[in-house]
């Protein structure tokens, strides 16, 4: 396309949407509400991937080890876990840091501490504490543990219990809650998309149908159909630069006051995520409003051109 | 120049034109007269190719117009001036605007727009109100804007459908009087009118329709 055409549909573009004044407004108001639900999808997919990763977290299997177990074989059995491609951190525990940390867990209970004197040795033996990458991947661990592999072999005889077929019931539950708050909140965003999509799609196709006649008028003098969708077009584009930066500045002050009062339940400072990243945001809602606008202004306007 | 050969165009429950033959000559001035629902609008949206006919074909010059594709005829109206009873200026241009974008429409340039567009509001006597928008012009004012856009990019035919419907007879008279002078510079004017005064003021060709169909056609009367 020419320069001068490019320059001509901008230039109208710009001086309909000052002169459409209302409407414009509107429009403009309508993608900003678009826009914000966007936004509040992504700060909300925040705070739930941030949970759940506070979850996951919390799930691991301990692996006890019978009293006087050589710490070598540990050792071997370490290694051979670390290797395993689900796993993501294993860490020791020796029998003696074990029976520290649980003195220092009972510390007030004295009557325990007593008996513990009085046996003298450690009753207690060293554990792995081993986390895998997802949640689903335990069962794989705690199969890999009972299998007849060469990594682990021998390693029954000084492996004491596992707790994973205590803990499984609660970690199949987990994971299901998990995959399931996950589908429900794509679902749910998917719905919130689809529904503001097809709210705006209307509004500018309303703001097209009121210039309907127009339309047909540009044609009979003689005016491409680039030239008469161009200015349209335009009109949509500064209706997703003015919606992005009036949801921009909306969700300062609300998520800084998120940050102040709601961080303890949200588990997440909603006003340093909105921060960090603010350019991301930024992208993807002047991705959206324009693409949006621009999509709906072509069809809508398709729809007169072509009588 | 334009050539309608045994033209019909049937809508589900009426007939608009029955079998219409005619042709107009380059440099020609014709009214066409008749009563509301004669046919008149619908003849000349068959030129412009807003509507195909039933049967028959429409020429301008040696080209069917409704054979044409959509990009050959935009290339066409611009060969064409209109002018609507209704003036259908674009409301949201002021009076500058609205003959600049016919201009644009076409390609010419910033330049061209800025020397010819004066010239052309002086002819219909609108240089005051370059900078008004549509609703702020009176009938009048608004007709001589569409004659203004319809003839600055000097088209081979003007083609006027009822262009003094909505105006008194003053303003008529000075409408009128502009068609013929664009006439008298060579431009072909093909004029739809239910205003018997017009006809005779203008005094040339004259096709009278009725029920869709030409009933008298003054130029096989001379």
């Amino acid at each position: 396309m020419a320069p001068t055409v490019v320059k001509r549909i901008v230039k109208a573009g710009i001086l309909n949407f000052r002169r459409s004044g209302l409407v414009s407004w509107a429009a403009v108001l309508v993608v900003t509400i678009t826009l914000s639900v966007i936004t509040a999808i992504i700060l909300l997919q925040a705070v739930l991937y941030f949970s759940l990763a506070q979850i996951k977290d919390k799930v691991d299997v301990t692996i006890y080890f019978t009293v006087g177990a050589p710490e070598s074989k540990i050792m071997t059995l370490k290694s051979s876990l670390e290797k395993l491609p689900e796993v993501r951190e294993v860490t020791y525990v020796s029998a003696e840091e074990a029976l520290a940390i649980f003195k220092e867990r009972h510390a007030s209970d004295y009557p325990t501490i007593q008996a513990l004197d009085e046996i003298g040795d450690n009753p207690l033996g060293g554990y792995l504490n081993v986390q895998a990458k997802e949640i689903s991947q335990y069962e794989n661990i705690a199969n890999f543990l009972q299998s007849d592999n060469s990594l682990v072999l021998g390693a029954s005889s000084i492996v004491d219990k596992v707790n994973y077929h205590q803990n499984k019931l609660v970690i199949d539950r987990l994971n299901n809650i998990i995959g399931g708050a996950q589908k429900l909140g794509f679902l749910i965003t998917l719905i919130l998309v689809i529904i503001t999509i097809i709210i705006t799609f209307n509004t500018i196709r309303l703001t097209i149908f009121i210039a309907k006649e127009e339309i047909g008028v540009m044609r009979l003098v003689g005016a491409s159909k680039m030239q008469v969708r161009g200015p349209f077009m335009m009109e949509a584009v500064i209706y997703g630069l003015l919606a992005t930066f009036l949801t921009l500045l909306i969700f300062l002050p609300v998520t800084a006051w998120l940050g102040h009062n709601m961080t303890n339940f949200l588990g997440i400072n909603m006003y340093d995520y909105y921060l960090s990243n603010f350019l991301q945001i930024l992208v993807i809602l002047l991705l959206s409003g324009i693409i949006l606008g621009i999509i709906s202004s072509y069809l809508a306007v398709r729809k007169y051109l072509d009588k | 120049m334009i050539y309608f050969n045994n033209v019909s165009k049937i809508y589900k429950d009426a007939t608009a034109l029955d079998d219409v033959t005619f042709t107009i000559e380059g440099g020609e001035f014709v009214s066409i007269v008749g009563h509301s629902g004669a046919g008149k609008t619908t003849l000349t949206r068959m030129i412009l190719a807003e509507e195909p006919p039933t049967e028959g074909s429409v020429f301008f010059e040696s080209i069917n117009v409704h054979e044409l594709k959509s990009h050959d005829l935009t290339k066409l109206r611009r060969r064409i001036g209109v002018v609507f009873q209704d003036y259908k200026l674009l409301p949201n241009k002021t009076a500058y605007e609205n003959i600049a974008f016919a201009m644009e429409a076409v390609g010419k340039t910033d330049e061209e727009i800025k020397s010819d567009v004066p010239h052309v509001l002086e002819l219909v006597d609108l240089t005051h109100r370059y900078n008004h928008f549509p609703h702020q012009l009176s009938g009048g004012e608004q007709q001589r804007l569409a004659i203004a856009r319809a003839i600055i990019n000097q088209p081979e035919l003007i083609l006027a459908d009822e262009p003094t419907g909505n105006l008194d007879p003053v303003n008529t008279h000075e409408i009128v009087e502009i068609f013929k002078k664009i006439n008298d510079l060579g431009t072909t004017v093909i004029l739809t009118t239910h205003n018997r005064g017009v006809i005779e003021s203008v005094n040339k060709r004259v096709i009278t329709m009725e029920n869709g169909k030409i009933i008298k056609d003054t130029k096989h009367h001379k």
